[in-house]
């Protein structure tokens, strides 16, 4: 259940999203989910695409730097204190979250987690009847 | 191998007499046929009758670059223009271009040096050398091509620039060796990497790489890239060109062809020599040359020279690496900073790539001190805490070797412009009132 995520180093320059936007685009790729995290200089866009093997190609043909790491995404009903229950579960286990970033859509939300263990984060999740989508499923929605 | 065992392990006091006997004639040569030396000559009340031995060479006064552009285009030749067989010319980034002339004699002089220094490095007449030195003004080419063609070499006359072809011909010719600045090496191990090609399909054993300074580092970078041994080749245009030296096998410092190209070591600031074996700035006073002979030129190269045998056998004087140029020097914030101390950090960290840029300017009456680097693809991550690490792990070390802050910028791959000849390293804004 583990999830292919893209990081791309940019340099904080105007116009640098928009390329790879479209250069993601214009192979037909499409983004189901994303976000940018910024230093003062640089920043690094992770994103979640429908195809990450032709993502990574057309992406390093332009030279860009893409670095490739496991997420989990955690399907959660919108409602309040849902969270906080997996949250809960996944710091009870002694598991650090890095980052994650998240889309809600009705009555259901999805969370991309970036564990130190992405491993044992997925197992302590589903032993504890929680879902988490297959990278298939993510790019159905 | 040694090319001319005669010279090249000559005993100390018998060179240190043919070089008296040589410099007194060259002395005399440029007196009585340049008016720009017998006018600096009388200005100090010297005449070539004052030159006994090659201890007296202090006596005499020093030409500057300056000096060749105020005699542009052929003030300081010492033969009449028919004479003279060729001309080159530096690039002259700032200013009017520096001409030189050969006559014949020189030109076999220069191929002679280029022969001494590709024996030194172990080709022969079975080897195909590639040189990637542009062919043109610049005397890099047409420099190696003709100790090539000495030595009875086969020369690729490859030129600079079209590297996709330099790597293919390189491949197909069976080149035994490569000539070319050392940040085209970088350049071309990189190329050779990503065309998939394997490396084991080359024939390549040996770079002879010159024309700028570079550091231990980058060599260990380019042997390691290219699975060759890199040797340095030096010289320059004012004296020859490639070849007034270059390294032995033993890689233990590039050794001077000292019957024809006089070194001298002197304080930039007293401009008194310095004592055996200090560093300082190099001079050289050509020995033999007719067309437009040197006297004590000041290169603006920092070096030391060292008069040991070497391991190899040659008793010819070695020079350590070029350290800097007293003249590539910046002071920033009031401090001294060679590029190639901001060079040797970076090739000393894996997880960069052996390119940077240097870029300083001035901001409130303060220098601002930015490098530009690139980092390597194995060592990008998805966390910014981890790249911020590797930044502040590079301005760490930056700090400890330069003695003041960069600004580190981390740039997007291949950001950084690859040189196909010399590389340009640093950008100076910095508008001086």
């Amino acid at each position: 259940m583990l999830i292919k995520q893209l990081s791309i180093f940019l340099e904080n320059r105007k116009g640098r999203f928009t390329e790879v936007a479209k250069i993601l685009g214009d192979a037909g790729i499409n983004m189901s989910a994303f976000t940018v995290s910024e230093s003062s200089d640089f920043g690094i866009l992770r994103l979640i695409v429908s195809d990450t093997d032709r993502a990574i190609e057309v992406l390093r043909e332009q030279l860009y730097a893409v670095s490739i790491t496991d997420v989990v995404c955690l399907y959660c009903p919108n409602r309040p204190g849902a969270l906080a229950k997996a949250m809960d579960i996944i710091t009870g286990a002694g598991i650090f979250i890095e980052y994650m970033y998240a889309f809600a859509q009705g009555d259901s939300a999805h969370v991309i987690i970036r564990p130190d263990d992405v491993g044992r984060c997925a197992d302590v999740l589903t032993a504890n009847k929680l879902t988490l989508l297959a990278a298939s499923d993510l790019y159905k929605l | 191998m040694i090319w001319n065992e005669t010279i090249e392990c000559m005993e100390r006091e018998e060179m240190r007499k043919l070089q008296g006997i040589r410099l007194k004639r060259v002395v005399e040569h440029a007196y009585y046929n340049t008016p720009f030396y017998r006018r600096k000559m009388q200005e100090e009340g010297l005449s070539p009758d004052d030159i006994e031995s090659i201890d007296d060479i202090t006596k005499l006064p020093f030409t500057v670059k300056q000096d060749l552009r105020d005699t542009y285009p052929f003030g300081l030749m010492a033969v009449p223009m028919s004479e003279i067989v060729r001309l080159h010319a530096s690039s002259g980034t700032t200013g009017k271009p520096v001409v030189v002339g050969y006559t014949r004699k020189d030109l076999s002089i220069w191929s002679e040096a280029v022969a001494r220094c590709l024996y030194a490095v172990g080709l022969t007449r079975n080897d195909a050398v590639q040189v990637s030195y542009g062919y043109g003004l610049f005397t890099g080419g047409l420099g190696l091509h003709g100790g090539v063609e000495k030595i009875g070499g086969t020369v690729i006359p490859m030129s600079s620039g079209n590297t996709q072809k330099q790597i293919q011909l390189m491949h197909d010719f069976g080149a035994k060796a490569l000539a070319c600045t050392p940040s085209y090496a970088l350049y071309l191990g990189e190329t050779i990497k990503e065309s998939g090609i394997p490396r084991e399909e080359f024939q390549l054993k040996t770079g002879i790489f010159g024309a700028e300074p570079w550091t231990e580092s980058m060599r260990r970078e380019i042997e390691e890239s290219l699975g060759i041994k890199a040797y340095d080749i030096y010289g320059l245009t004012e004296i020859i060109g490639p070849g007034v030296g270059s390294e032995c096998e033993c890689q233990k410092g590039t050794h001077l062809w000292e019957d024809h190209f006089f070194p001298e070591i002197i304080d930039p600031k007293t401009l008194l020599p310095v004592a055996p074996g200090e560093p300082g700035e190099l001079v050289f006073t050509t020995l033999t040359k007719e067309g437009m002979p040197m006297i004590r030129y000041r290169t603006r190269d920092l070096t030391a020279l060292h008069h040991e045998k070497c391991g190899c056998g040659r008793t010819a004087v070695r020079m350590d690496r070029i350290l800097g140029r007293s003249d590539d020097m910046l002071i920033i914030r009031g401090v001294n900073v060679f590029p190639s101390q901001v060079e040797a950090v970076i090739l000393g960290l894996p997880e960069f790539e052996p390119h940077y840029l240097i870029v300083v300017d001035r901001v409130n009456n303060t220098d601002t001190f930015q490098i530009q680097v690139e980092v390597r693809p194995d060592y990008y991550s998805d966390e910014i805490n981890k790249v911020m690490a590797l930044k502040k792990k590079i301005t760490m070390q930056m700090q400890s070797v330069i003695g003041i802050q960069p600004e580190i910028k981390i740039v997007e791959p291949r950001s950084i412009e690859r040189s196909m000849g010399k590389a340009q390293h640093v950008i100076d804004n910095r508008k001086l009132v």
